[in-house]
């Protein structure tokens, strides 16, 4: 039995290290024939400016990649783990579309809705999927544009469980498994070892509070906000582990979950900040008062840079490093001609390689750098001046 | 993406390049002259870096 | 900018707020806080533990002093008691030979005295013996001898001179 569980868990270990390398090698196969929609709606938005081709499906267009990345790096109502382009098949499974409109309106997503513009009708109301976005619309699904070519039709209030939302909740679950686990270990005596994953989590726990919380916060006051930010810790950097796994989720890369974590931190640091914090920001001690009224509007200024900085750098970071593997992956089919297909495909798989161990270095990176300007923003807040 | 914003965004990553290897130039150093301090000054390196990173994101988005 | 607004989705933002208020409140109720508590209980173990052995050691050579000064205490009275010891020894020696000499002396008293008494009832056994044997002789003198006056006075001179040497 013990054997039986040690391969095990050496089986799971040995797949999550090789699951960059599969990321890599079986992602081109996706990219080669997935989401004609994707290519088609981008070259109809193409058009407006000059070209004029028309859902041309050719895996090696620089068009071709760029509308591929586009749909990677956006949220989906439709889990796709692959398609084929010249079938315009997707390989995946449908996600409930939660919409709030005139009452709630549940119904599935399927591969046409999300990808060929079928209209759905629910409730006595037609619905129409463009560019990620439902709009309502008529039994035939028109949507009229304006002149920037943004639809002008209503939208209902879509909460629907997209993509990354199942990431979300994937991600949400792990993070209990390992952490219940690792609490379970201590309930006899604080000295047990952990086994398994658990072993791994703990330092990382002793990490964010030794390394963030207790040096930025303040030894009095930093066991108050650790459940935040090993919380905000751990979802991020298990977030953008995911990102790099053939799951196809991109979920740090996307602006809504940034701007929710980042506001998370905003509201900590503001709910926690005492007198001196907010005086500061008011009233800056210690200046001549002409400067007080200039310092002012500036450090309020400051309080919302902070956030913004916070969630853009992520947002930014976990965007670009997608962007750039997906167009290091396009490679194997973009240099085809030039390389020949074993040469193409050996140079996108090495450079790919490179940029996704880069890539494991960034996840954690982003994850310590978001977690330890959150924990010095609240520590800016809950500080204690002597005063000057 | 228009010339202006494509010589905004260059200028931009030259700027952030510069601060960049100044922070890394001067940790280096520092570690150099202070072997035993090298984990404390590559916290404070990696944040300052991260915060011009910050700047230099929110620039390239707010141009984008 | 304008791209990223168009890119924020209202929806994903519920759920991603919704989903995080859980897991901070869930798992700081069942993982974060016992995984905190535990490692901090963990660390004042491992500091009280130090501490103790720390105490521990100092009880010890606390104790070896403690051993030492007593060792010292028990030898200075061992040295005590062999010097008692050795002097009562010398002391019982010294009054044993006391008493040996004046019971030696006492008992060549006596023997000299019962000598003394012993030689003085010989004396008077062997004056009187030669008393009645100065009397034989003087009446065997008388008996034998009386004729001569000469041999008379010799013999009556080698008499006394005979007592004259007992």
């Amino acid at each position: 039995m013990v054997t039986i569980k040690k391969s095990l868990h050496l089986l799971t270990a040995a797949l999550f290290a090789l699951m960059p390398l599969v990321s890599n090698a079986e992602t081109p196969v996706v990219s080669a024939h997935d989401s004609l929609h994707a290519v088609t709606t981008e070259t109809s938005h193409e058009t407006h400016d000059s070209h004029d081709t028309h859902a041309e499906v050719d895996p090696s267009s620089r068009e071709f990649v760029q509308a591929y990345t586009e749909h990677h790096l956006m949220d989906d109502h439709y889990y796709s783990f692959f398609g084929n382009a010249e079938e315009h098949k997707h390989y995946g499974f449908g996600l409930p579309v939660i919409l709030i409109d005139n009452g709630l309106k549940v119904f599935m997503s399927t591969e046409d809705f999300v990808y060929k513009g079928t209209v759905v009708e629910n409730g006595g109301q037609h619905y129409k999927y463009y560019h990620g976005k439902i709009y309502k619309t008529d039994a035939a699904g028109t949507i009229s544009y304006d002149e920037h070519h943004h639809p002008t039709n209503e939208k209902p209030f879509d909460i629907s469980i997209t993509k990354n939302v199942v990431g979300l909740l994937l991600a949400t679950v792990l993070l209990f498994l390992g952490f219940t686990a690792l609490a379970k270990t201590y309930k006899s005596s604080p000295n047990n070892l952990p086994k398994g994953i658990a072993r791994a989590l703990e330092p990382l726990v002793i990490y964010v509070r030794d390394e963030m919380a207790r040096p930025n916060i303040g030894e009095k006051k930093y066991k108050k906000y650790m459940p935040y930010l090993l919380s905000v810790f751990f979802l991020i950097f298990l977030l953008n582990l995911l990102g790099l796994t053939p799951l196809g989720l991109n979920v740090t890369g996307n602006i809504s979950i940034t701007v929710c974590l980042a506001l998370f931190t905003f509201l900590y640091v503001n709910f926690s900040g005492n007198a001196d914090y907010w005086k500061h920001i008011f009233w800056m001690p210690g200046v001549p008062w002409p400067m007080k009224i200039v310092l002012a509007p500036i450090e309020v200024l400051g309080m919302f840079t902070k956030p913004f900085s916070l969630l853009i750098r992520l947002f930014a970071n976990i965007t670009a490093g997608h962007s750039v593997v997906m167009g290091l992956i396009a490679v194997a089919f973009v240099m085809k001609q030039t390389l020949t297909t074993p040469g193409a495909v050996g140079v996108s798989f090495l450079l790919t390689l490179f940029l996704t161990v880069l890539e494991l270095l960034v996840a954690f990176l982003q994850a310590f750098i978001f977690t330890m300007l959150s924990s010095l923003f609240i520590g800016s807040a809950v500080e204690e001046h002597d005063h000057h | 993406m228009t010339i202006p914003n494509l010589v905004g965004a260059g200028l931009i990553v030259i700027g952030a390049g510069i601060g960049l290897g100044k922070i890394g130039g001067s940790a280096m150093d520092a570690i150099a002259r202070q072997p035993e301090a090298a984990g404390k000054i590559q916290t404070a390196m990696i944040i300052i870096g991260a915060l011009l990173e910050g700047l230099a994101f929110g620039a390239l988005i707010l141009g984008a | 900018m304008e791209k990223l607004i168009n890119d924020f989705s209202l929806g994903l933002f519920f759920w991603q707020a919704i989903i995080l208020v859980v897991i901070i409140f869930l798992l700081g109720k069942f993982a974060w806080k016992p995984i905190v508590n535990a490692l901090e209980a963990r660390e004042e173990g491992i500091a009280d533990a130090l501490a103790a052995a720390e105490n521990a050691k100092r009880e010890l050579t606390n104790l070896k002093a403690d051993n030492e000064k007593l060792l010292a205490e028990a030898r200075l009275e061992r040295d005590a008691m062999l010097k008692e010891a050795r002097e009562m020894k010398d002391k019982m020696i010294a009054e044993a030979k006391e008493e040996a000499q004046t019971a030696g002396a006492q008992m060549i008293a006596q023997a000299q005295a019962s000598i003394q008494s012993e030689k003085n009832a010989a004396m008077a056994d062997i004056k009187n013996q030669v008393s009645t044997l100065s009397i034989d002789i003087a009446e065997k003198l008388l008996k034998g001898q009386l004729a001569d006056k000469q041999a008379q006075e010799q013999l009556v001179g080698s008499l006394l001179n005979d007592i004259k040497l007992n």
